[in-house]
């Protein structure tokens, strides 16, 4: 790979300014003086249909909509706009288009799509994020599907002249009522001839083929091969790869650097400063990481060095004293709690949250001739340009030939978790591309991908609540403190009263009371308030967002007053939930399947959880035992009524994913903050759930007839609070501070 | 020089020394199943067979390689039809993926050496391979059935070498 004879100890690197092409700032650029010759390590990667990211659809023969393509040769592509990160778009959106084709699914093959509007909602908002890929996709692409199986029958009627009545279309195939046939690829050039229909009826629920099996996905087969192409793998064979150095301490920024010892590295051949830190441009990731790791870099700390968490928790104190935003009231809480003898009271609290998705972050681009071409797994494709932006947009910004000379490949994501929406990591792409020659692949360390992500944010929350006479609650007042999410995501130029009365409703952010100002339990006289902290701490959407820990705090809370009123906690939720029979029919879904009530053996004790969240309604049991004083899960019944079921094998993978992720989070997740910087940086300190602590998981699909929920998140929030409600059942120690601590 | 087999094929491969095993096959040999997550031996998302043991490749300087045996999950089987994979596809094991290969391969070197693995077996071979998506419970259910398919295979190949 490198030229030993290379001189690095002296480095006599030029240095070159150069100016970026939007901000004007003036960026150093270090290149080593040598040129590297016969690099040896190379990333390479060759796309195969289907296996990489998509092309819009312009070629085919038959192209009806952005979501559809028939070929002569009768291959069928279902494109995909949605972000494959185990979620199983892949099958499910292409289930919605076949279904309505009248295509068995072993026929389907898909492909990601472009950043483009087509693939949108409003404002051509391009993103995989808030369980809401089916919810979306629901109607559209069974009226993408409908539209163009009325096309191809068209086109078959004209072929045969025949009325297209007397045609029956399944199976991709006409069938004439002779018994002859004729396959969608052969009708797909006449099909292309057809009107696109205006008004297209879709098939009533009791006609499904597909809608509601259990259909083998159709990106496992890639997977068990290595054959999936993820982000890591993705781009042009020649691209070097760069490891970016940040500020540890969030909201610092570079002072000064010097690139020596960094250009002294084999393999090294350029250092380059970026606007969120300093790249070091490598032939390999293994010398980007050691010129990563012997760069000397200067830091500005700024004020966030002096932050910790005992820092954190005073201010969440001190800003629910002041009075926070109010979320939600009815009735007069203050007053029942003023004349009540004896309220209850619990403080609860939960940590920063690492997304650490398997896949570190990583973004691969290059700028040429005027355009910018990046391959992101990326959650958030495109626009609308009037918030942050989306891939496109901010590649098109850093690299500065802008959105519309942009084009983003997404491939398979390692994991998303919200993280992924995100783009942080496709800016830092996009201008390094922009500065230097050629293709450059940004990867993360896992240590960067854990010290630099936008976290669950912590959370600080005080309950005080009265029972009636007959113990149920007579008031509820919970009040919290958070960072915000969506402050942070507002644009600059919106008025204050916009945002007050938009988003920012009284100043609180939704996504930090969603599930607790809206909590389901029957409470005459209730009162939240949200206090939002400004720290530099980045937050964001981490799998099933506020539900994270309004989840834990409201199911551990009604809890605590069951205990209080002397009743099961079981039956204290049935009688409260009178109003939500969907919460009411998971709940007792799970009960039933747990035999909730019945003996257990020794050492044993359940805990139950309930909470709607995405459009979804989850209860989970959970059954645990002490081991070295800290509970072990051993089986979890886990009830879900998604409205609508699609796929029901993906529903139930989603659920138990959903499940190991949340007990991941409630047994070890917390990143500390110290010195202003996280402190966690692996998994050797971030723990993670692993085999020998998975517990046995029963699904149980409540059919509700509703219409469609997500499923990527609503098996997170219950399961926190199912553990901890457990280890009260069996000790009487009640946990209010996540992670659970051993005894 | 660092000279090796990986998947049947003989390599040279010109790095230096101290260079993660991982990055040679990825970066030198274009073979990117094999994925990289922590690089401290944590996380197995690099496993790879090192004759026969599982491996992981982020820790596993590439000199330490020279002269052995490597399997890679691109030569695990060349059609997919390891009973691991096969087994895999049946369960619906997958759900991001980025993890399965190295799963995958600690599997297989799971059931080479003990063909009728236990829970606790499973648990203790699997334990150092995280999934974040947490498929663990269609982990532990495939590997049980690719034993099942591994007896399978070897009772057809044992027949027909009886009918030549």
């Amino acid at each position: 790979m490198s030229d030993p004879t290379v001189d690095t100890g002296q480095d006599t690197s030029p240095e070159s300014e150069t100016i970026s092409g939007n901000n004007g700032l003036s960026r150093r650029t270090f290149v080593k003086l040598a040129a590297v010759a016969g690099v040896g390590l190379t990333l390479g990667v060759t796309y195969r249909v289907v296996r990489g990211p998509g092309q819009p659809a312009t070629d085919a023969a038959f192209a009806p909509n952005a979501f559809l393509r028939i070929d002569t040769d009768g291959s069928i592509t279902v494109v995909v706009g949605k972000s494959e990160m185990g979620q199983g778009v892949s099958t499910s959106l292409p289930m919605l288009l076949a279904e309505e084709l009248g295509v068995p699914l072993e026929r389907v093959a898909f492909e990601f799509a472009p950043a483009h509007a087509a693939y949108g909602v409003a404002m051509g908002l391009q993103v995989t994020g808030g369980s809401t890929s089916i919810v979306e996709s629901w109607v559209p692409l069974r009226e993408a599907g409908a539209a163009a199986r009325l096309m191809l029958r068209e086109a078959a009627a004209r072929t045969w002249s025949i009325p297209a009545t007397d045609i029956e279309m399944r199976d991709a195939m006409a069938h004439h009522p002779n018994g002859s046939t004729l396959d969608y690829g052969e009708l797909a050039a006449a099909a292309a001839e057809v009107e696109v229909p205006k008004d297209v009826p879709l098939k009533d629920p009791a006609d499904f083929r597909l809608i509601g099996t259990p259909q083998m996905r159709l990106d496992v087969a890639v997977k068990t091969t290595g054959e999936a192409v993820f982000g890591i793998d993705a781009g042009p064979s020649d691209a070097r790869i760069a490891m970016v150095a940040r500020c540890p301490v969030f909201g610092g920024s570079l002072r000064s650097f010097d690139p020596a010892p960094a250009l002294a590295v084999p393999g090294v051949d350029e250092v380059v400063e970026l606007s969120n830190g300093v790249a070091v441009v490598a032939n390999g990731y293994w010398p980007a990481k050691q010129g990563c790791d012997t760069l000397v870099v200067e830091w500005d700390e700024g004020e966030g060095s002096a932050l910790n968490d005992a820092e954190i928790t005073r201010r969440f104190e001190s800003a629910i004293q002041a009075g926070g935003g109010l979320a939600e009231q009815h009735g007069d809480a203050d007053a029942a709690l003023a004349a009540a003898s004896d309220p209850i009271r619990a403080t609860y609290s939960v940590p920063y949250l690492a997304h650490a998705t398997m896949e570190p972050m990583n973004c691969t681009a290059l700028v040429e001739d005027g355009r910018c071409t990046i391959w992101a797994p990326t959650q958030w494709q495109n626009g609308p340009s009037l918030l942050a932006g989306g891939a496109r947009q901010v590649a098109g910004d850093m690299s500065g030939v802008g959105a519309d000379d942009t084009v983003v490949h997404t491939t398979f994501l390692g994991g998303g978790f919200g993280r992924r929406a995100e783009t942080d990591y496709v800016a830092e792409a996009a201008e390094l591309a922009s500065l230097v020659d050629g293709a450059v692949k940004v990867l993360w360390s896992r240590e960067h991908d854990m010290q630099h992500d936008f976290y669950r944010p912590a959370s600080h929350h005080e309950f005080t609540a009265s029972l009636d006479d007959e113990g149920k609650p007579a008031a509820w007042r919970h009040e919290m403190a958070s960072q915000s999410i969506m402050e942070r995501l507002m644009p600059g130029w919106l008025p204050n009263f916009v945002r007050d009365r938009t988003v920012m409703r009284n100043g609180v952010d939704p996504t930090a009371v969603e599930g607790a100002s809206n909590q389901p339990y029957h409470v005459p006289n209730f009162v939240m308030s949200a206090a939002t902290v400004e720290l530099p701490i980045p937050v964001g959407f981490w799998r099933s967002v506020g539900h994270t820990h309004t989840g834990f705090v409201v199911e551990s809370f009604i809890d605590e007053l069951a205990h209080a009123a002397g009743k099961d906690p079981y039956q204290y939720r049935r009688d409260l939930l009178g109003e939500h029979p969907r919460h009411l029919a998971v709940l007792d879904a799970a009960a039933k399947a747990a035999s909730w009530g019945s003996d257990l053996p020794e050492g044993r004790a359940r805990g139950i959880a309930v909470v709607e969240s995405f459009g979804s309604y989850v209860a989970e049991v959970a059954e645990i035992s002490l081991e070295d004083g800290r509970p072990r899960v051993h089986k979890v019944w886990c009830a879900v009524d998604c409205g609508v079921i699609v796929n029901p094998a993906i529903v139930r993978a989603q659920m138990e994913s959903g499940i190991i992720y949340g007990l991941t989070a409630a047994l070890y997740g917390r990143i500390s903050i110290e010195g202003g910087r996280a402190v966690q940086s692996n998994f050797d300190d971030y723990r993670m759930v692993r085999m020998s602590e998975a517990p046995e998981i029963e699904v149980l699909l409540v059919p509700s007839g509703d219409g469609p929920g997500g499923i990527g998140e609503p098996g997170v929030p219950p399961i926190a609070p199912a553990v901890t409600n457990a280890l009260f059942a069996l000790e009487g120690r009640r946990v209010r501070d996540l992670p659970i601590q051993s005894a | 020089m660092v000279s090796f087999t990986v998947n049947g094929r003989p390599y040279e491969v010109d790095v230096p020394d101290d260079t993660p095993l991982l990055w040679a096959l990825r970066e030198a040999l274009h073979l990117t199943g094999t994925k990289f997550g922590c690089g401290i031996s944590q996380c197995g998302a690099c496993t790879v067979h090192v004759n026969g043991a599982p491996v992981r490749s982020c820790r596993f300087a590439v000199s330490r390689a020279q002269g052995a045996e490597l399997t890679t999950i691109e030569g695990l089987s060349f059609d997919g039809t390891h009973p691991v994979q096969l087994a895999w596809v049946e369960e619906q094991v997958p759900q991001c993926g980025y993890c399965q290969s190295g799963q995958i391969m600690a599997a297989a070197a799971l059931l080479a050496e003990d063909p009728e693995p236990s829970d606790e077996a499973i648990d203790a071979a699997m334990s150092g391979n995280i999934c974040r998506c947490g498929t663990y419970v269609a982990i532990r259910r495939a590997i049980h059935r690719a034993a099942e398919i591994q007896v399978q295979m070897r009772s057809s190949d044992d027949a027909g070498g009886g009918d030549r």
